[in-house]
């Protein structure tokens, strides 16, 4: 309603409307801030300040969350770098994330190829199809999956025994296969998000690009080879790292389907942390928020190596 | 591949015979290798469906049924108390109930809060704007197993540790800066007329917000509903640490993992506890297919 009236003044007198649009951009200034609160306050105290507390914390020696503080310096970093376990919990997820990353990368990109001509049947059928564990939840999945690859009655088992391929893999049981088998269940959970990402991809190249190269008489193979490849380059970086940043946010589907088992081989580094910190007889948070700072830096390298891709991908088509 | 090439070359130039006889057998010979491509990929969709379908057909066949034939999709004949075990024995009715209370009242938070601070950062220059455009931007990809420490500290200080309140807080309250930033990116190119006349009209700042601005956003308000119901109602992380003293106020996914960890050999309950689960996303998946498509792929677009 005021600012109704001091649009008037703004016509009865200058130096009136002079003072009123600053009054008029206070009070504006006052309602941004007040609209921004809820996200001020929330976001500041479950992920602003979170990130930055974990860094105390990482100094301190606290065994349970009602129990006392104690200032150690930098002794939870040295017993971190000390203990095998936490590099073998870095080295599944590195591991982890290099064989998940290309392998979903590359055959989504294939799939979402073919399901994006107009001359296949059943495309909108096979992609619900290929979409659909992506929005099952995580948890929930990851239990079932322990038992479809069940080593005894498990259905994964029991058709490898039907035809006669083998005696039975103990695929989340053996320490040998079971990082392969999460990595697989990973791929086919997450799969169909990135196809989604190259179908959305594909659909920005104009339909005249393809018509003029087949005027000038370009087969399938070299449209897609001269056309399609390179005007996704620059998606084929975000998608990667896109890829690559949810590939370190596996907590949910490990603790269920292996709870980093058998003897770590499984333990990614959100497991390692979740196991000092919420499922040792006494609990160590210190020494779990050194290992979270650690991971938490890895984290930020790999996005702000993400932003600079972006960043570099943009420039690169804005001078085109 | 030479018989894709051959098909995509002829089909660009469509003669009038093939216009004319849209089932010619020149016509179908030419699709076949399409057919071919299709049937293989339906195969790989039957097999990428399976474990539903699995989980689905355990979930209707007693224990003995599941270990001994567990190839064969079809149960002999149905059994329903699997349903009766899970929903009542192992209170799923009450992990349900507690999933839906916390993704509905989460998803009306975030969308509030994100919405009004999608508005102000997309429309306004104001004082420490740029400061909290970085700190978004930075932290957009914080991982939980990083915050949860600090998370669960605080949640503790302030007195909400083991109550759906503080889960509801701390879900909110944590990440959704893609929200924000859709909105933000909304807003942006609504024009400025629009408020302005509005404001001739004597409309105020909020309620330019609320009765304009808001409606307009429409299809981003029903993304944001989307996906972050999605990422509330398969939430794991912060439900398990926050019930781990009040088993009576698990989500679905926790009490999943509590429900196998008690009864590791009843696979029949463990089917049926799943497919309750999952029925709610699957059934809105199917229904609002389309939408959720648009939302994933609105992020690849920015």
């Amino acid at each position: 309603m005021s600012s109704a009236i001091t649009g008037h003044q703004d016509l009865l007198s200058a130096p009136d409307a002079r003072r009123s649009r600053s009054r008029r951009l206070g009070r504006q200034q006052l309602w941004i801030w007040l609209l921004l609160t809820p996200t001020v306050v929330l976001y500041g105290l479950y992920t602003v300040y979170p990130v930055i507390a974990s860094y105390w914390y990482s100094f301190v020696e606290w065994n349970g969350f009602e129990s006392q503080k104690r200032f150690v310096g930098l002794q939870n970093f040295r017993d971190v770098f000390a203990d095998d376990l936490f590099w073998n919990s870095f080295k599944v997820t590195l591991l982890f994330m290099v064989v998940v990353v290309p392998l979903k990368v590359i055959l989504s990109l294939l799939l979402a190829i073919v399901l994006n001509s107009p001359k296949l049947p059943f495309s909108t059928l096979l992609r619900t199809a290929y979409f659909l564990p992506v929005v099952t939840t995580t948890a929930i999945v990851g239990v079932v999956m322990q038992f479809v690859f069940d080593p005894a009655s498990g259905p994964a088992n029991q058709l490898l025994r039907t035809f006669g391929v083998s005696e039975g893999v103990n695929f989340l049981g053996d320490s040998s296969t079971a990082l392969w088998t999460a990595a697989g269940v990973y791929v086919w959970k997450w799969f169909g998000i990135t196809m989604i990402y190259w179908l959305a991809a594909l659909q920005t190249i104009p339909d005249e690009v393809y018509e003029a190269a087949r005027m000038d008489g370009a087969g399938a193979l070299r449209l897609l080879r001269h056309i399609t490849l390179p005007l996704l380059r620059p998606f084929l970086i975000i998608i990667t790292l896109l890829s690559l940043e949810s590939s370190l946010r596996v907590f949910d589907l490990v603790l269920t389907l292996t709870g980093g088992g058998p003897f770590y081989s499984t333990e990614v580094v959100e497991i390692y942390i979740y196991r000092w910190a919420f499922s040792a007889t006494i609990p160590q948070l210190g020494y779990a928020s050194a290992a979270a700072v650690i991971f938490g830096l890895f984290v930020f390298f790999v996005g702000l190596f993400q932003l600079l891709g972006i960043r570099s991908v943009q420039r690169a088509r804005a001078a085109s | 591949m030479t018989s894709v090439i051959t098909t995509r070359t002829r089909e660009t130039a469509p003669t009038e015979r093939t216009r004319r006889n849209r089932w010619s057998t020149g016509r179908l010979l030419r699709r076949l290798p399409w057919w071919l491509i299709a049937l293989v990929l339906l195969g790989g969709a039957l097999l990428w469906v399976y474990p539903f379908l699995w989980m689905l057909s355990a979930s209707l066949k007693d224990n003995i049924e599941v270990f001994s034939s567990s190839l064969s999709l079809l149960p002999e004949s149905a059994v329903f108390e699997n349903y009766g075990r899970a929903w009542s024995d192992a209170n799923f009715s009450g992990y349900m109930w507690n999933t839906i209370i916390v993704t509905v009242v989460t998803v009306v938070l975030v969308v509030i809060r994100c919405a009004m601070a999608g508005y102000v950062i997309g429309r306004y220059g104001f004082f420490g704007k740029k400061t909290v455009v970085v700190v978004l931007v930075a932290t957009l990809f914080v991982p939980t197993g990083y915050t949860i420490i600090p998370v669960v500290d605080i949640t503790q200080q302030l007195g909400l540790l083991n109550s759906l309140t503080g889960m509801i807080i701390a879900l909110s309250g944590g990440g959704h800066v893609a929200a924000i930033l859709l909105y933000a990116g909304y807003f942006r190119q609504v024009p400025r007329e629009l408020e302005e006349s509005a404001t001739v009209d004597g409309a105020g700042f909020f309620t330019i917000f609320l009765r304009i601005m808001l409606p307009l956003a429409k299809p981003i308000t029903a993304t944001v509903t989307l996906l972050t119901f999605l990422s509330t109602w398969n939430a794991f992380f912060l439900p398990l640490v926050f019930t781990f003293s009040r088993p009576d106020l698990r989500t679905l996914s926790v009490g999943m993992q509590a429900f196998v960890g008690e009864n590791t050999t009843d696979w029949a309950g463990m089917a049926a506890a799943a497919t309750i689960s999952l029925v709610p996303v699957i059934v809105l998946f199917v229904v609002l297919q389309r939408r959720f498509v648009e939302g994933f792929a609105g992020a690849i677009k920015q």
